[in-house]
């Protein structure tokens, strides 16, 4: 029988403990509604989701997409317009809200991917800029104005998400499964591949994959989930405007995953809540918040790149190296 | 070879490329008006010698005196300022500058350089293309000029790295020309070169290299003797 | 006068397009040139430069409002405010995140401008104010098929100066010898004695002024706003694309090609005409990724 070495025991621990702490934290976004605003919460894990999916594309393929607003507005547009205006429930406007984000990740992607590094970067930020500029003329969108009054239907013909708590749980149920996906991804073979693509996409190639459609995969898979999470706030703001399809936001996206930590998995969930807590705080005093944001992004690239849940984990693993060694 | 103290003395040099250590202690000694070759395997750390003592390998310790004085902490561009020339194994032609501003680019550092006529007079070849772009010369033709541009700069020290690298004979024998030249009129050279017969020619000194250290130094006068022990490390 | 017409299109309409294309391509080949010489030695796209195309406008319009300087002076004080700006950022942050990965410059970068952005936004909202064409520029000639405001034809003129007297500077001169070899091979040529982390920094500061410059150019033409860099520069990254940042050259000419482009579309399919420059980039993206002028791929 192999016998449990100190390190082996150690590891086990280290995931036990990390499941506690998962567990707990999931009890707590149960209980949140009772202590704190839903709303605020609610657009927290949209903004997480939204997060996540972006560190999909540049924590794990090494793609800084400078676009995902086009993905996450988008889908807030297509599905805000099927619930208002052709009345679909709730599942269907958000599984065209999903469709129609990948349709268009898609498309953005097959262009970008054919430069890399910061000209991938750039392209994305045109196509989206693009796309901007088709929401702000198309009939659909309504222009300035955006589609407002988006009902929140009947989820399954069954839960009425007009309730304050069915809708949270909807939210936060949506949230898990996002999250739940993006981790096994992340952890399946394609994953490895991704990174792998990431580490070194030469080496890749010479393997003989055939990086271009890892990438492509990568990309719609990333631009689903960010749709997911604007179909999301499309219900639960119940409107859809051209600030969420805006390079402003594409931006706000990058700075929740930089700040948070690109490559965890929880870091961009930690960056999207303190920069959606930011926000709020800022929204009622006289300091603009774009300079706050353009403040925290200058700050973490020179000094803070691995973000606060990356620097958490050097200063862990720092410390078991040298615990190791005593 | 006089015992007074050495122009470029390097003592315990280890260098680092990222993790790799590359040289583990290297010690040498080059006299004014010297003329020292490095020989050694491909890989053992002959360029990486004498990229450590420019200061383009930032990861480095032990210590660099020439003429009395530190190089280990100066800035990159600090070393040619002291008066050490550069001819790097790739020759570092620039490929969007022509022949001429190639030749005029490393900025003088000393008096007594050479003028660019002077130079042009003594590489014809190369004032005929002065105003092609550097990347349509010839191998041997690069080589020339990477030596030529040091001479106007008034080095009185220079670092060649395998000068007659991928060469043909003829262009062998007129580098080996060149090199007699600046040797007589008082350069000093390190000079790592493979071709230890080349070499030989010119050379006062020879060290041996193996593994990233110096193992062997010997005068040219007990070259002869050696050749058996030099074919065995080398392997040629 | 008779109304000539070409493809069912007024000929005074088609031409007066056609200027107005000339003039932003003039702006889109100012700017695009900037971030290609600083792309080129520092391999940093530099986010801010539509901030700092806004700074050049905003010295100039604060030159004037609180010293009365005026529109000659603006020109050569508003580049080197921006291009001293340049050489303080280059010098307290960029220098650090050379040789890191170069996604790293976008996003800090991209962070400056929205500071930039932000600061002139909170004092001048988001209006833009007006900016006098200089009296000596003021009116037009009329040119029988059309009318041609002096100071419209003094931009283009002033841009194809400043283009090609940039692209000659680089190509020509010592000086341009330095960057184009520093380009190629920064450490050898630092090796040789140049003091290359010097020449990083007065690039910056020469991308950062060419950008000033083309602001206090553009205030008398467009409104002098805090948001005036920011969509401008998503549309340069596109010329950019287009052009490939191989060549000074190919960014120049990138530039007022697609701000002629432009101004086409404008005439015969306007709702087109803000995403016609993004839509060549696709194609352009499809038949030949590295640029038309790009080296790299």
């Amino acid at each position: 029988m192999a016998e449990m070495t100190e390190s082996n025991a150690r590891k086990a621990a280290s995931v036990r403990v990390e499941w506690i702490l998962i567990a707990l934290a999931i009890i707590g976004l149960a209980a949140a509604p009772f202590f704190i605003y839903p709303l605020f919460i609610m657009k927290m894990l949209c903004f997480a989701l939204f997060a996540s999916a972006f560190n999909l594309l540049i924590g794990y393929t090494g793609l800084l997409s400078f676009g995902h607003a086009a993905f996450f507005g988008g889908a807030a547009y297509f599905t805000a317009h099927a619930m208002k205006v052709w009345g679909w429930p709730p599942e269907a406007g958000i599984l065209l809200g999903v469709l129609g984000a990948a349709l268009l990740g898609a498309v953005m992607g097959f262009f970008a991917i054919r430069r890399q590094g910061i000209y991938f970067a750039m392209i994305t930020l045109a196509l989206s800029q693009m796309f901007f500029f088709f929401c702000l003329q198309a009939e659909f969108t309504n222009g300035e104005d955006g589609i407002q009054g988006v009902p929140r239907g009947t989820l399954f013909g069954l839960f009425n998400l007009h309730e304050p708590l069915a809708i949270y749980y909807f939210v936060l149920a949506i949230f898990l499964l996002g999250v739940a996906a993006i981790w096994r991804i992340v952890n399946s073979p394609f994953g490895m591949i991704l990174r792998s693509i990431r580490e070194n996409e030469n080496r890749a190639i010479s393997l003989g994959y055939s990086v271009a459609n890892y990438k492509l995969a990568a990309f719609v898979m990333s631009a689903a989930l960010a749709g997911l999470a604007g179909a999301l706030k499309a219900i639960v703001f119940q409107f859809a405007t051209l600030t969420d399809v805006a390079w402003q936001m594409s931006g706000e996206v990058i700075l929740m995953t930089l700040l948070g930590g690109i490559g965890t998995m929880i870091g961009p969930i930690v960056g999207a809540g303190l920069v959606v807590a930011l926000q709020n705080t800022l929204a009622t005093s006289d300091f603009p918040v774009t300079i706050a944001t353009g403040l925290i992004f200058m700050a973490c690239v020179l000094v803070f790149r691995r973000g606060i849940v990356g620097e958490i984990y050097a200063w862990l693993a720092r410390r078991q190296k040298s615990n190791g060694r005593s | 070879m006089t015992s007074s103290n050495p122009l470029l003395a390097v003592r315990g040099l280890h260098a680092w490329y990222g993790e790799s250590h590359a040289l583990h202690g290297v010690d040498l000694d080059v006299h004014e008006g010297e003329t020292v070759t490095l020989l050694g395997r491909n890989g053992v750390g002959k360029t990486t010698t004498l990229r450590a003592i420019m200061g383009l390998i930032r990861k480095r310790t032990g210590a660099i005196t020439f003429r009395g004085a530190d190089l280990m902490h100066l800035p990159l561009h600090g070393t040619a300022r002291a008066g050490i020339g550069f001819v790097p194994e790739e020759r570092g032609i620039f490929v969007t500058l022509t022949v001429d501003e190639n030749l005029v680019l490393p900025p003088v550092v000393a008096k007594g350089g050479m003028s660019v006529e002077d130079i042009f007079s003594l590489f014809p070849h190369l004032k005929a293309r002065r105003n092609s772009p550097g990347g349509k010369l010839s191998g041997g033709e690069q080589q020339m000029l990477a030596i030529a541009r040091m001479l106007r700069t008034g080095v009185r020290t220079l670092l060649l790295d395998e000068p007659t690298e991928g060469l043909a004979p003829v262009i062998v024998q007129r580098i080996g020309e060149l090199l007699a030249t600046l040797k007589k009129s008082g350069m000093t050279i390190l000079l790592v070169e493979q071709n230890f017969r080349f070499a030989s020619r010119i050379a006062d000194r020879f060290y041996l290299m193996e593994h990233g250290k110096v193992t062997a130094g010997f005068p040219v006068s007990e070259l002869e003797q050696r050749m058996d022990e030099l074919h065995a490390v080398l392997g040629v | 006068m008779t109304m000539t017409m070409i493809f069912g299109i007024p000929i005074q309409a088609l031409l007066g397009q056609l200027l107005v294309g000339l003039i932003n391509g003039s702006f889109y080949a100012m700017l695009s040139l900037g971030l290609a010489i600083i792309f080129g030695l520092l391999r940093i796209i530099n986010f801010a430069h539509g901030a700092q195309y806004m700074l050049g406008a905003f010295a100039g319009y604060l030159l004037l409002s609180y010293l009365g300087v005026g529109f000659w002076a603006a020109l050569i004080l508003a580049p080197l405010i921006v291009g001293l700006l340049g050489i303080v950022i280059e010098r307290l942050a960029l220098s650090r995140l050379y040789g890191i990965d170069p996604l790293y410059g976008l996003l800090f970068t991209f962070g400056l401008a929205l500071v930039l952005e932000g600061v002139f936004r909170y004092y001048y909202g988001v209006s833009g104010n007006p900016y006098a064409v200089p009296p000596l520029l003021a009116g037009g000639t009329n040119l029988g098929f059309m009318f041609l405001p002096n100071y419209r034809a003094f931009v283009v003129i002033a841009s194809l100066v400043v283009c090609l007297g940039t692209w000659l500077a680089i190509e020509k001169t010592k000086f341009g010898s330095y960057l184009r070899a520093a380009t190629e091979n920064p450490s050898l040529v630092q090796a040789f004695g140049v003091n290359v982390p010097l020449l990083l920094t007065l690039t910056y500061g020469l991308g950062s002024a060419l950008a000033g410059l083309a602001g206090i150019l553009a205030a008398p033409v467009y409104q002098v706003s805090p948001l005036m860099g920011s969509n401008l520069i998503i549309v340069v990254f596109a010329v950019v694309v287009v052009g490939g940042m191989g060549s000074i050259l190919g960014a120049i000419v990138t530039g007022y090609m697609l701000g002629l482009a432009e101004g086409l579309t404008k005439v015969f399919y306007p709702e087109a005409s803000n995403i016609v420059i993004f839509v060549i980039m696709a194609i352009v993206l499809l038949v030949r990724p590295a640029g038309l002028f790009g080296k790299d791929a």
